[in-house]
């Protein structure tokens, strides 16, 4: 048989990325695109959904064109950036708005709002998740609020809501033309509209928001066909589609319960599988959908986001100008054998999980004339090191699950200073796989699960190879968690710091 | 004019120190010329500036623009210093050649079926910067940090082929760009390596794949063509991420 292949965008908040992989779970073509950062004002933050619909295009079709044997791609899988935020028009397909994007906070007032309400429990019941501005359906609430006239075309029927993989799938199969108006489950999960149990749109979580329920897309499976793409140089099926977080959770091929993955990029994002079981938290991580294949019960996951991991060493970098590129932090925190007492705090503008308290601010402690910059290069590794913990505890505390393995991807994963000292910190394995792109083998797995490349997800699961492992150290690790004492007490102070 | 003194000062036309090359020096004194210059001069004025024929010293300024010690402009025709010239002494980060190098090393890996590692010396030491496990998911340390005997390694032959003063017996490896590991250092083990460099060829690293001899090879003692091409072409990209332009 021939080799046959599987299309995967990666629509991210930065650029649009295509990518095809082999039967081997090998990326064999990518092809990337940056899209404009629109800042308008202070903490408000858009992309416009027509370039972003033009570059999955452009990408697409380039990457369709390098591989030879284009015949042999069968599918197309969508992850994509989670919560943010498209309203258009249905017939003539133009956003009424630009995309409010994840990272937007301008719905911070009308969440305060919502919150003080006396049915605002209702929220969390329904939905699994607490309410907050960081999921799209506020957002939406503020696009009917705020653009001209938008509530009435909303009522009437006129104009269609989305995140970003339901703007694509609705563009690709043919927009006002007979376009498919579908979202993954994944990605309605992140609404606070839709009911966590049942998977379906909740009456009165819209009425709660005051959302009409004729703009919403249909709640689809993760992994099963959404449509027919025809407006790409080749009609493919697109047959999955997952938030990107779930997406690497896929791709990492963390199918049974307890099993987890950790992406470290400018954020860090842990998910830890957890079954056919919803977990209701109580410690600070998030109840979230996983996956779910077409015909059988939801997979949920715990979710722990951390704002700033890469991003601190970018500020080392650009902010202190302590070294020249991101990889050179750990020749920095090599030079010295420990921390020197030194903890840093990175909460730039807030802290999430496992702590929620947006007034937290960041700050340096222990400071003495000892330290010097390479305990403070290891101490901007630690507080990632320290964050994961954080978030882990909260998780192992909700879950009773236990964590066999780490597993990691994402740039920071070629820092071996700071993956021992996760792996330390955790007192557990830290593993990376073979494939870093998980994001988009992840969407490529959904969907080549859908028409049959793999059979099954035991298939994905020996696709997944170790490129590297960091195992803990008994000592390290007794002493990491009497130092971990004074990391807590850092944060208290970054959120005593901030308090009004 | 500032390159006239350069000029009388190196005494270039004047006659040779004996045992010295002749070429280093030229080479030596159009650098200087084109350090002075600022970047104003074409071919012409520098072989007039070091007092050499214009084909002469173009063919030296060829082989400065191909080291990466001197750059030109396109659309003017002249020559300034190059990166090359401005990084000696500083070098690359162990951690820098680990990040950029490891998209590259886990496609090795995940396609020839084996570990990869990449090795760089510091001081006269072999030392392993970075280790891909062999795709099989059995029990593997990582080998990030160890030293590896410089003569009975493929990694460690790759880089002393490269070496100042390299060893005459090493000059094939040169040549041919690849080295090879026949259970010298493990019994049954073998390896091969290729260069990595930098912008103006200088040799900073050597990426190689390590397995049973009896699937690196063939029964000859040959590389397996396939496997020796997956080789070279990683250690190329690279090389190519650093900053090497020619193939």
């Amino acid at each position: 048989m021939a080799d046959r292949y599987v299309l995967a965008v990666d629509q991210g908040t930065t650029s649009t990325r295509s990518l095809v992989f082999d039967r081997g779970g090998r990326m064999v073509a990518v092809r990337q695109r940056e899209h404009h950062q629109y800042f308008p004002r202070p903490g408000w933050v858009e992309h416009d959904p027509m370039e972003i619909w033009a570059n999955t295009q452009r990408t697409a079709a380039q990457v369709l064109g390098d591989v030879p044997d284009a015949g042999d791609v069968v599918a197309l899988g969508i992850a994509n950036q989670r919560e943010t935020t498209v309203v258009w028009d249905r017939v003539t397909g133009r956003p009424v708005t630009r995309a409010l994007v994840w990272q937007d906070t301008r719905t911070a007032d009308l969440v305060t709002e919502l919150a003080a309400r006396p049915d605002a429990g209702l929220v969390a019941e329904r939905s699994g998740m607490a309410i907050a501005g960081y999921f799209s359906g506020p957002r939406l609430r503020w696009i009917l609020d705020h653009v001209p006239r938008a509530r009435e075309r909303a009522e009437r029927g006129e104009l269609l809501f989305g995140t970003m993989e339901t703007w694509l799938i609705w563009n690709l199969t043919g927009g006002p033309d007979g376009g498919v108006h579908v979202t993954d489950v994944t990605n309605a999960s992140r609404t606070l509209l839709m009911d966590v149990r049942s998977c379906r749109w909740d009456p009165d979580l819209l009425a709660f928001f005051d959302i009409p329920a004729e703009m919403l897309p249909e709640i689809r499976p993760s992994v099963g066909i959404l449509g027919q793409a025809t407006a790409l140089n080749r009609s493919l099926p697109i047959a999955g589609a997952l938030g990107d977080q779930q997406a690497a959770l896929f791709g990492q091929a963390c199918f049974a319960p307890g099993e987890a993955k950790c992406t470290y990029g400018t954020g860090s994002f842990l998910l830890q599988n957890t079954g056919t079981e919803l977990v209701r938290t109580r410690s600070g991580s998030i109840s979230t959908v996983a996956y779910q294949l077409a015909g059988e019960a939801p997979r949920y996951a715990l979710e722990g986001s951390v704002a700033v991991a890469g991003a601190l060493v970018q500020w080392l970098r650009d902010g202190l100008g302590l070294i020249g590129s991101a990889a050179e932090v750990e020749t920095l925190a090599r030079t010295v054998a420990d921390n020197g007492g030194c903890y840093v705090v990175p909460a730039f503008s807030g802290l999430l999980a496992p702590h929620w308290r947006g007034e937290a601010r960041g700050l340096v402690a222990g400071l003495t004339s000892y330290v010097t910059k390479g305990h403070l290069a290891r101490a901007v590794l630690e507080a990632t090191g320290w964050q994961t913990r954080d978030v882990v505890q909260a998780m192992a505390a909700d879950s009773g699950l236990s964590l066999p393995a780490l597993r990691v991807d994402g740039g920071m994963t070629t820092n071996n200073l700071l993956m021992q000292f996760v792996a330390d910190a955790l007192d557990t394995p830290v593993v990376r796989p073979m494939v870093g792109e998980t994001v988009s083998l992840g969407a490529a797995y959904a969907a080549g699960l859908a028409v049959g490349v793999w059979s099954d997800i035991e298939a994905l699961r020996r696709n997944w190879h170790r490129s590297a492992q960091w195992t803990p150290t008994p000592e390290r690790a007794r002493a990491l968690t009497a130092e971990y004492r004074c990391w807590e007490r850092a944060v208290e102070l970054s959120i005593a710091w901030g308090a009004p | 004019m500032c390159w006239v003194t350069i000029r009388a000062r190196d005494g270039l036309a004047s006659g040779v120190v004996p045992g010295t090359v002749q070429s280093i020096e030229r080479a030596a004194a159009i650098l200087r010329v084109v350090a002075g210059s600022g970047g104003r001069l074409g071919v012409t004025d520098i072989a007039a500036a070091v007092g050499l024929a214009k084909t002469t010293a173009h063919s030296l300024l060829r082989t400065l623009l191909s080291v990466g010690f001197v750059e030109q402009d396109p659309a003017t025709g002249r020559y300034a210093l190059g990166p090359g010239l401005l990084r000696l002494g500083t070098p690359l980060d162990v951690n820098e050649l680990r990040a950029r190098s490891s998209n590259w090393a886990d496609a090795l890996a995940a396609r020839s079926g084996h570990a990869v590692r990449l090795a760089t010396l510091i001081g006269t030491e072999v030392v392993v910067v970075h280790h891909v496990f062999r795709p099989d998911d059995s029990a593997q340390v990582l080998e990030v940090g160890t030293t590896l005997p410089a003569r009975s390694t493929a990694l460690g032959t790759v880089l002393m082929a490269h070496a100042p003063a390299p060893p005459a017996e090493l000059a094939e490896v040169r040549t041919r760009g690849w080295a090879a590991e026949r259970g010298e250092h493990e019994p049954g083990m073998g390896a091969i390596a290729a260069p990595v460099r930098t912008a103006g060829g200088l040799v900073v690293a050597a990426l190689g794949v390590s397995g049973p001899v009896t699937s690196l090879f063939d029964g000859r003692g040959v590389p397996r063509s396939l496997l020796l091409a997956m080789v070279t072409d990683a250690a190329h990209a690279v090389s190519r991420e650093l900053g090497h332009s020619s193939g």
